[in-house]
């Protein structure tokens, strides 16, 4: 295995366009070290990027969104005094990976390269409308988080391809955003079921959702009909209802030894409707 | 396959190794500085028994390679000690019998350290998820908690 | 030893010091398996078949022979040839068989060959030079399909004398026993409940994978470093693995970082040792965790069928209980065990228990806390919670009126001295826990256990040293703090300070022989080996003082550390402190010892109680322990803050078994989660405070009145949640774990 750590993203670029046999980047390394260590994937070639310049950046922009560095940790994101009061639901997804020490290291990037459809900042993205930009040999080029997964283990990034920034868009007023989790323990699991929620309102009308989905499915969903089900309502027991029933008609999931398929279906009902008054409370302002 | 030479500072010591890229950071504290203290119960970032802090980072060492290491500031559970005085969290696991068969111990301490740095008052709640990475099949945590509550009670009333 | 031998007022037993090897244990200098080095070490890995069942047609280690940093390979051909014999009699056949696979890989996981290397990195990169040729075969990792007519056969000629007729060759060993006619028991009854129960395997699940260090030359003289409950059984079971002399290989006890009955037998050391004897280099092995997972032992999973009969009174009239247990591809699932523990806490006319030891493509079962006891109780409990519930009985008070007691006829066969079964559940009646007003979702659970406790062969010395210190070696590894209780017991017998006694766990060739640290033996039987070694010490000392004064021996008493003469006839002298006697001892006819080697029969049996509340989420099926008490019997608590530790790990140990510890095989027969993220031992916020209450009715067979206490914690963990749980969701569980998956479909209708 050969370690590179360049200074820029076009030289990482670079080194992976040139490179032969199976690469990876390092970023955090909660997953890349994990498959090493296991012999399931040794890469040939290893990109470390945490020696790019601002990679560890967090930076609200003039027009409220904000964008991260690719080796912004979870740990970083939740000590960070801003970020989490815009999207709670995106730092809170991201906390729950992991340990205290994963934390330490683990980064959105990574959970998303990784292409696990049970990731669980992945959801919270999605709901989000989180782009990420991608550095590749022809250039740069922004690609909404839902279009990176392809399946599990799979992304759309192509040979020389590397992520190079996380945008979050600004939070905008009466928003707010959720994301919950099914793990059999209280930490340390992968998850069984995992909703994000992303809501806007009208006074108490909810006038823009986004509802994802992660470990139903091959690739983490983003659920029109979720979206479709509680839109122009105020959240009651009606749409909770039709949303529950939304998230679990979309599932698509497998029996593994996480959960099985009844399990997960039902279980992405329940969890849609929590998450989603969360994020209802918090786009009211209410402290959830 | 050569190897890469590596400098580093563990517990305020500048250290050099060389090390094979697939080499975690936990194999080269061990098996190249003899520093034994940190343990893989797992090697998969599951356990805690390997935890160190990196630039006063708490992260697991086997999750880490030891190339990443150039230029960083490592803590082990070697250096909390000063000299011949146990930190009050090394006093208070011995006094509450927070160990059983100890293996996890060096990794509860080193976790529990960087937490009372972060958070001098955590509640039990807090502690518990604070040390959630950290795997202790022996005690059922219980006397755990207590010891490392205890000592940032009295740790509070010190200062 | 008898009753009024047994001392009750104590100085140093019963008080909470720190432990001797605390210091070592914090700074991060103790050193266990993995942390040792020799010069000229090697690295060995294991290769490790990838399938359940299947005939090794072929071994080509040419290539990996061939690799430049490869100095040795080994299969099954460089181990000695150990006889084959049916059931548990070829033990070390089954453990060679185990340690290196013969003519065919028994399960996923199964070692096949290994390398030594220069580096771990590079031991693992030739393993993947190896060529295997397999010949898959079926294979079965369940019980109840292992027993099946149809069901593919593991191995030909395993079945001892005890299995009857006409079973599958898969069923290894078959137990029977009980009294009374269980038939006109139930016909006494107001009501009879029988159903069927199923645990899955589990881990024990100690945090230090195996590791070792072994040196061995071609002159059959060797030295090994372990990690290990009992480096003896290590000593005895390598020798014959390798065809060397016992005495030839001495074995040195690492630090242990756990081992809960699992590190009571071989897997790596005898393998570390054939790679050092080809490459004549000391050569390490470290387990990595999902070898631990794959290739160490688990417990048994186990499927049961219980029937109980009860008077409206709740008066059991008859018991009877069928317990079918997988232990891998070897002899040894303790359905025996969980049989006689099963109805063990109650005073039954009528009573019938078989159990079935059963193999499967699944690795060789090893001991785990109480191995048997906690499934047969999960089964037994269940039925009687349900008893209760249906005849709005309190589960306490049905208990009560069936506990045993002593004079007793046991359910296993014999009758019970004193036991503290009911003081247990007194005490659960008594504790604010039991009257608790519990929150709409939560339901409360309670069960009793029982475990026999073991004595096994035992060997202590204790030496004097001239300024009056103590060094007692033990032969029991320190799993959980036993140096401290040592310590505390010489002290009480010597009556010089704690802190003057350094406890030794001693290797191989320094010590007799000693049993194992298991079977919750070593307060007991170390520490009744201690005491004795230590009055052995005290009558030598006191014959000194005897002969400083001119009295007889038999004039002298030893007296809080000093000896004094035994009544006014004996002379008037100054107590002589022990430090005045060793001060001189070289003059005096010579160093100052004592010693004690013996098999103690009197472990005395141990009983415990539970309550447990747990709430459960109607919508997801997921499992809070809200509250948890251990009540326990210890007969006399030696470090009461250590035992209590034993009782919140076992507690614990019973919480991760009953929600979501489990071994998930696929179809393949492979095993699905060798590691902590997908194999779910509890996490700290997993856990509530476990409250304790240490019960004290002295064991007659041992002199402070000691029982072990490191088993019988886990026995009840798993009916006392289940009974929990079921009450919280109104539905009656009777499969473990009980994960989220199993109850929400459960609360469905269709568990």
């Amino acid at each position: 295995m050969n370690y590179h750590s360049p200074a820029s993203f076009a030289e990482a670029s670079a080194l992976a366009a040139n490179a032969t046999g199976i690469t990876r980047f390092l970023a955090g390394g909660t997953d890349v070290l994990v498959q090493l260590r296991s012999e399931l994937v040794t890469p040939d070639t290893l990109i470390d990027i945490k020696k790019i310049n601002g990679v560890h950046d967090i930076t609200r922009n003039a027009d409220g969104s904000w964008t991260l560095g690719v080796a912004t940790t979870g740990a970083e994101m939740s000590e960070h005094p801003e970020l989490g009061k815009d999207w709670p639901g995106v730092v809170e997804a991201m906390d729950l990976i992991g340990s205290t020490q994963v934390q330490g290291r683990a980064t959105l990037t990574g959970n998303l390269c990784n292409g696990s459809p049970a990731a669980d900042s992945v959801p919270a993205m999605v709901a989000a409308g989180v782009t990420v930009t991608v550095t590749g040999p022809d250039g740069m080029r922004e690609v909404a988080v839902e279009d990176i997964p392809t399946g599990p283990g799979k992304t759309s990034l192509t040979k020389g391809e590397v992520v190079s920034a996380v945008n979050i868009p600004a939070r905008g007023d009466n928003a707010g955003d959720a994301y919950l989790r099914f793990i059999p323990r209280t930490e340390m699991d992968i998850a069984v079921v995992g909703v994000g929620v992303d809501l806007r309102l009208d006074g108490d009308t909810i006038t823009e959702a986004r509802v994802a989905l992660g470990a139903v499915a091959p690739t983490v969903l983003l659920v029109e009909d979720c979206a479709k089900a509680i839109l122009g309502s105020t959240l009651d027991d009606a749409a909770l209802d039709a949303l529950a029933a939304a998230a679990s008609a979309a599932c698509n999931p497998i029996d593994d030894k996480r959960g099985t398929i009844e399990f997960r279906t039902e279980v992405a009902g329940v969890l849609a409707k929590r998450a989603a008054k969360i994020a209802y409370a918090r786009a009211k302002g209410e402290n959830a | 396959m050569s190897k890469l030479h590596v400098s580093t500072t563990v517990n305020g010591d500048a250290v050099e190794y060389l090390c094979d890229p697939r080499e975690t950071l936990l194999d080269c504290l061990r098996d190249k500085l003899n520093l034994t203290g940190a343990k893989e119960g797992c090697g998969t970032g599951d356990c805690g028994a390997c935890s160190v802090t990196v630039d006063g980072r708490l992260v697991c060492s086997c999750l880490m390679l030891g190339v990443e290491a150039e230029g960083k500031q490592i803590a082990t559970v070697e250096g909390i000690a000063e000299g011949d005085v146990l930190h009050p969290l090394q006093q208070k696991m011995i006094e509450y019998a927070a160990l059983q068969c100890g293996i996890c111990t060096p990794g509860i301490l080193v976790a529990a350290k960087s937490l009372l740095e972060k958070n001098p008052n955590p509640t039990e709640e807090e502690t518990r998820y604070w040390l959630a990475g950290n795997l202790c099949r022996c005690t059922g945590y219980d006397k755990i908690i207590r010891a490392v509550m205890d000592t940032a009670a009295e740790l509070r009333e010190a200062s | 030893m008898a009753l009024d031998d047994r001392k009750s007022d104590f100085t140093f037993v019963g008080t909470r010091p720190n432990r001797p090897d605390g210091l070592d244990k914090v700074t991060g200098r103790a050193k266990f398996g993995a942390d040792i080095s020799a010069p000229g070490m090697l690295h060995g890995a294991v290769l490790r078949s990838p399938h359940a069942h299947a005939r090794i047609v072929k071994i080509d280690t040419s290539k990996a022979e061939a690799h430049k940093d490869v100095k040795a390979v080994v299969t099954r051909a460089d181990f000695a040839e150990v006889p084959f014999k049916p059931g548990l009699e070829g033990e070390f056949w089954n453990v060679l068989e185990n340690v290196m696979a013969g003519e065919k890989a028994l399960y996923d996981g199964h070692a096949v060959a290994a390398i030594a290397a220069s580096s771990a990195l590079a031991a693992r990169d030739a393993l993947k030079l190896i060529e295997v040729e397999y010949d898959v075969l079926s294979h079965v990792t369940d019980v109840d399909k292992a027993m099946a007519p149809d069901a593919p056969v593991i191995r030909e000629g395993a079945a001892d004398y005890s299995v009857p007729e006409g079973m599958h060759p898969n069923v290894v060993r078959y137990h029977e026993s009980g009294h009374g006619d269980v038939e006109a028991g139930f016909s006494e009854a107001d009501l009879v409940t029988e159903d069927s129960f199923v645990t899955e395997a589990t881990h024990q699940g100690y945090i230090e994978p195996h590791a070792c260090l072994g040196m061995l030359g071609n002159d059959g003289k060797g030295e090994l470093w372990c990690t290990t409950q009992g480096h003896w059984i290590a000593q005895k079971t390598c020798a014959a693995l390798l065809g060397i002399e016992t005495s030839q290989l001495r074995v040195t006890a690492s630090e242990i970082g756990g081992g809960f009955g699992g590190k009571t037998t071989v897997f790596i050391e005898p393998v570390a040792l054939a790679l050092s004897r080809k490459a004549n280099r000391p050569v390490k092995i470290v387990m990595t965790r999902s070898e631990v997972f794959r290739a160490t032992g688990p417990t048994s999973s186990a499927s049961m069928d219980i029937k109980i009969g009860m008077k409206k009174d709740g008066t059991i009239t008859a018991a009877q209980g069928v317990f079918r247990l997988q232990g891998g591809a070897f002899p040894g699932a303790p359905g025996d065990m969980t049989a006689m523990c099963a109805f063990a806490p109650y005073n039954l006319t009528n009573v019938k228990q078989i159990g079935y030891d059963v193999m499967s493509n699944r690795p060789k079962q090893a001991a785990y806390r109480a191995p048997g006891a906690p499934m047969g109780a999960f089964a037994v409990e269940s039925v009687i919670d349900e008893l209760c519930n249906k005849l709005g009985l309190d589960p306490v008070d049905v208990r009560l009126k069936n506990a045993a007691h002593e004079g007793t006829k046991a359910s296993y066969g014999p009758t019970y001295e004193r036991i503290g079964l009911v003081e247990t559940l007194e005490a659960a009646k008594a504790h604010p826990h039991y009257t608790a007003p519990l929150k709409p979702g939560q339901g409360r659970g309670i069960s009793c256990g029982f475990w026999f406790n073991h004595g096994g062969e035992t060997s202590v010395s204790l030496a004097l040293s001239e300024d009056g210190s103590a060094q007692l070696m033990v032969g029991t590894p320190d799993i959980g703090g036993s140096r401290a209780s040592m310590a505390l017991m010489a002290a009480e017998v010597l009556g010089i300070p704690y802190e003057n006694i350094r406890v030794t766990v001693a290797d191989t060739a320094s010590l007799g022989y000693n049993d194992v640290s298991h079977g919750s033996r070593v307060t007991y039987a170390s520490g009744l080996a201690t005491i004795k070694a230590a009055k052995h010490a005290v009558e030598r000392l006191c014959e000194r003082a005897a002969t400083k004064w001119g009295i007889p021996t038999d004039a002298v008493k030893w007296e809080d550390g000093c000896a004094v003469p035994s009544g006014p006839n004996a002379g008037d002298f100054d107590p002589m402190p022990l430090a005045d006697i060793t001060a001189d001892m070289g003059s005096t006819g010579g160093p100052i010892s004592g010693h004690f080697e013996a098999t103690p029969e009197g472990a005395g049996v141990s009983f415990g109680t539970h309550i447990v509340d747990a709430e459960v989420d109607p919508e997801t099926g997921k499992t809070c322990v809200t509250r948890y008490t251990v009540i326990q019997d210890a007969g006399k608590a030696i470090h009461p803050t250590y035992v209590e530790g034993q009782y919140q790990g076992g507690a614990a140990q019973g919480i991760g078994w009953a929600l979501n510890e489990e071994y998930v095989y696929g179809e393949d027969g492979r095993l699905q989660n060798s590691i902590f993220l997908d194999y779910r031992i509890p996490v700290a916020s997993d856990l509530p405070m476990i409250d304790t209450v240490i019960v004290e009715v002295p064991n007659p067979g041992h002199p402070f009145g000691v029982r072990g206490v490191g088993e019988t914690g886990i026995v009840p963990p798993l009916a006392a949640i289940a009974n929990a749980v079921s009450n919280a969701a109104g539905v009656r569980m009777k499969q473990l774990p009980m994960s989220p998956p199993r109850i929400l479909a459960a609360l469905k209708g269709n568990g």
